[in-house]
């Protein structure tokens, strides 16, 4: 059974890849789809029977798949009760997906394609999330990295999209560079990058010392950083987060996956598989922390100020993210892994609403351009809605109840970092309903201002394209008059193909907190867990949290109360007070809008001198100095000479004759002066 | 005086480089060039016919007689190649023939 869970996404993307054109695209989104949904409806039933108790094991795949030297490694699947929370999330999310995708991408001419690569992007994930030693995960992580990377540029004609799908991938080295270097520095601390030895081992590691570059530093922590590196580079994390945003580039479908179930999670899943290591090393879990909390309040101050709807999904996704890795920095990692969880849930909502709007507006994607669509979209609306109410954590829906628990943990650890995460994701809570409540109050109501825009479209249609506006951008191009809602175009609900997902995602994200609040967190915790999270003797942080004061528990309510009137009074009462606010703090407006001008620093730091440094090496280094002095330069000297050579054939008999006569003078001048031997 | 071997040498050299001259100095015509070289090929049979005569031996003077031969049969080719040539380029000044050129 969890062979087929993981390995029947394989198969839809290998009939989807090779057979695609043969079979045509309608049977390819029907085996893809059918295929992920067998694996969901798997996964639920490896989740119940880990949830009812059933012990954790190790499914062998091959038994010594790479064996050198020392490094014997076998593929197996570890089954636990971690691994089965993922499972759910991961085939739960990308079937939904996929299903959504057949009716958002029905006009797109490559969707074999398109089901192929999203199927991959599942088998990786999954790949990931089962596997049983560092390198097994490394695959799945290399894996989610080429899929997201395919994703993104699905639509390759478009530059932008190229150029994301690129950013995506490079930042996304960086974080495994230190990923890799984590593992190995863990095989050369404990010999081995299996599971169940590097956890056996760890204990022994606390306190050891390695000469790093002249400096002794703490084993453990080093090894730790250089894991979250590679956490920080697939999650987002402040300082790699940029590929993120950009990752908007893709179809709606892939901006869901990524955000709610795939790739981002990757990390979280990291650090919490880890937690054996991590929760020795209590200077690593402060750092986690610290970053954690900077990125959530750093994402959900940019997400205040974004136009493009799905950019302000994507920083609020970035924002939680942050979330869950203060919870696991401060020792909650069940806590992290809950929020991610739930998140999954209305993420995947959010994101998909935001693809149904757009898909209603015409692949309008700029929310200026919007409003007063609650009219003309009930069910949308209301999905959006729920989503919203989620994400801010309203009462009893599934946001509620793990983004309080973090707030509440965040209080209450006595860790490094921690007073400062608490401070972040406070604000942060405030910021998030905020932002969300402004996307649902631009989008669904106030005035039409689609009709109006609708006119000057043409206009400037294509002046903000570079910023991801047009998510249809070659459909578009083929019938260019449809981009934007014209005028008397109104904006339709989507099909059923697509709503559907919706209802049940929305389900999942008003009562996916409610059902397993105690399995998660709650007093089943032992029993869920099982052990799959390690926790250390003196971390009772699912004690403390319950004794904080009642101000603290109150606090995220009050926030996000605050953020829902701040929005409704900016956007609904007062229409026209966000764009004064604007105008009298351009500076702050400005920071925000140009993302706290991350892209301009890096471009600055990084891109123009890697780019210098090619282009060095490439014209001078390779160009004039090895071209020059090699191959082209002896090249050269010997047309040069050639070119005197042919000089000489003149054509001329009497010239050839001239020569041949100097030459028997030559000859008899030597014979006469030296005489014959 | 007595016209001995060194005179009749002395006249061959004298032929022959008369002859390599109107070869190498010669720009207009192509059939001079042919003359030169007539010129050129009966020096070398008056030095075959005066070491001949010199040192009594007929031999010389019999390889003669086949150099005028295969001189005549030269100059016949020579001549029909040139006025093939004539009837292709409609040229034969030397300065035109330079299709060998690299």
């Amino acid at each position: 059974m969890y062979v087929a869970i993981v390995f029947l996404p394989l198969l839809g993307f290998l009939i989807a890849g090779l057979f695609g054109r043969q079979l045509g695209p309608r049977p390819s989104e029907l085996i893809t789809t059918g295929l992920l949904f067998v694996s969901c409806l798997l996964s639920w039933v490896a989740f119940s029977q880990i949830a009812i108790g059933s012990a954790p094991m190790s499914v062998p795949v091959i038994t010594d798949w790479i064996v050198s030297g020392d490094v014997k490694v076998n593929w197996a699947l570890r089954i636990d009760s971690l691994t089965a929370v993922m499972l759910v999330v991961v085939t739960t999310v990308s079937s939904l997906v996929h299903l959504y995708s057949i009716g958002y991408m029905h006009e797109d001419p490559s969707r074999q394609r398109f089901f192929g690569y999203l199927s991959l992007f599942t088998f990786a994930m999954l790949m990931l999330v089962t596997a049983d030693n560092l390198l097994q995960m490394f695959f799945g992580w290399e894996g989610v990295g080429l899929a997201s990377y395919l994703l993104i540029g699905f639509w390759f004609q478009k530059p932008s999209a190229n150029a994301a799908a690129i950013k995506a991938f490079v930042v996304n080295r960086v974080g495994d560079f230190g990923f890799a270097l984590g593992i190995f520095l863990v095989f050369y601390l404990t010999n081995s990058v299996a599971f169940d030895q590097v956890f056996a081992a760890a204990p022994g590691l606390v306190g050891k010392q390695i000469h790093v570059f002249g400096m002794n530093v703490d084993a453990l922590t080093i090894t730790c950083l250089l894991l979250f590196m590679g956490a920080m580079g697939k999650s987002a994390q402040f300082l790699l987060h940029t590929w993120l945003p950009d990752a908007m580039e893709g179809p709606t479908p892939v901006s869901a996956l990524i955000h709610a179930a795939t790739m981002v999670t990757a990390g979280v899943f990291m650090v919490a598989r880890l937690s054996p290591l991590f929760e020795l090393a209590p200077v690593a879990l402060g750092v986690v922390t610290v970053v954690g909390g900077i990125t959530a309040l750093f994402a959900a101050t940019v997400g205040l100020v974004q136009n493009d709807i799905k950019r302000v999904i994507a920083y609020s996704t970035c924002s939680q993210l942050g979330y869950m890795f203060v919870a696991l920095g401060v020792g909650g990692y069940a806590m992290g892994i809950f929020h991610l969880f739930t998140h999954a849930f209305f993420k995947a909502l959010l994101f998909l609403g935001a693809g149904s709007v757009i898909h209603a507006m015409a692949h309008e994607q700029d929310m200026r351009n919007m409003g007063g669509l609650s009219k003309y979209i009930p069910g949308t609306f209301w999905m959006m809605t729920i989503g919203t109410f989620a994400l801010t954590g309203f009462p009893l829906t599934a946001g509620f109840f793990s983004k309080d628990a973090i707030i509440e943990a965040a209080y209450a650890a006595q860790k490094p970092g921690a007073v400062f995460a608490f401070l972040c994701v406070i604000v942060a809570a405030g910021l998030t309903s905020f932002y969300s409540w402004r996307l649902v109050f631009m989008t669904f109501f106030g005035d039409e201002k689609w009709r109006h825009a609708a006119d000057a479209h043409g206009h400037d249609a294509h002046g903000h394209a570079a910023h991801g506006h047009d998510d249809h951008a070659h459909a578009a191009a083929s019938h260019d008059d449809h981009h934007g809602p014209s005028p008397d175009h109104t904006p339709h609900e989507s099909p059923a193909v697509m709503m559907i997902p919706l209802y049940v995602l929305a389900v999942g994200a008003l009562f996916a907190g409610l059902a397993f609040k105690d399995f998660f967190i709650g007093h089943g915790f032992a029993e869920f867990w099982k052990k799959s999270l390690f926790v250390a003797k003196d971390n009772n942080i699912l004690d403390a949290m319950h004794h904080v004061p009642h101000w603290v528990g109150m606090a995220p309510f009050v926030m996000m109360s605050i953020g829902f009137l701040v929005a409704a009074y900016a956007y609904v009462i007062r229409p026209g007070t966000a764009d004064r606010w604007a105008k009298a703090n351009p500076l702050l407006y400005k920071f925000f809008l140009n993302k706290w001008y991350f892209d301009e620093l890096y471009d600055f730091l990084f891109v123009r001198p890697a780019f210098w440094l090619g282009r060095l090496f490439w014209k001078t280094g390779d160009g004039r100095i090895i071209d020059g002095m090699g191959p082209d330069g002896v090249a050269a000297r010997v047309v040069d000479v050639t070119n005197r050579a042919v000089k000489l054939q003149s054509g001329y008999v009497y010239h050839y004759a001239f020569a041949m006569l100097i030459g028997v003078a030559a000859f008899i001048t030597w014979y006469l002066v030296g005489g014959v031997r | 005086m007595v016209i001995g071997l060194t005179q009749y040498l002395v006249v061959a050299a004298a032929l022959f480089t008369l002859g390599v001259l109107g070869i190498i100095l010669n720009r207009k015509n192509i059939i001079v060039i042919l003359m030169s070289i007539e010129l050129i090929l009966l020096s070398v049979n008056i030095n075959l016919v005066a070491f001949s005569t010199f040192h009594g031996d007929l031999v010389g003077q019999v390889f003669a007689l086949f150099i005028l031969t295969v001189a005549a049969a030269e100059a016949a080719i020579g001549l029909a190649i040139l006025v093939t040539y004539y009837r292709n380029r409609g040229s034969i000044a030397v300065e035109d023939i330079n299709m060998m050129k690299g």
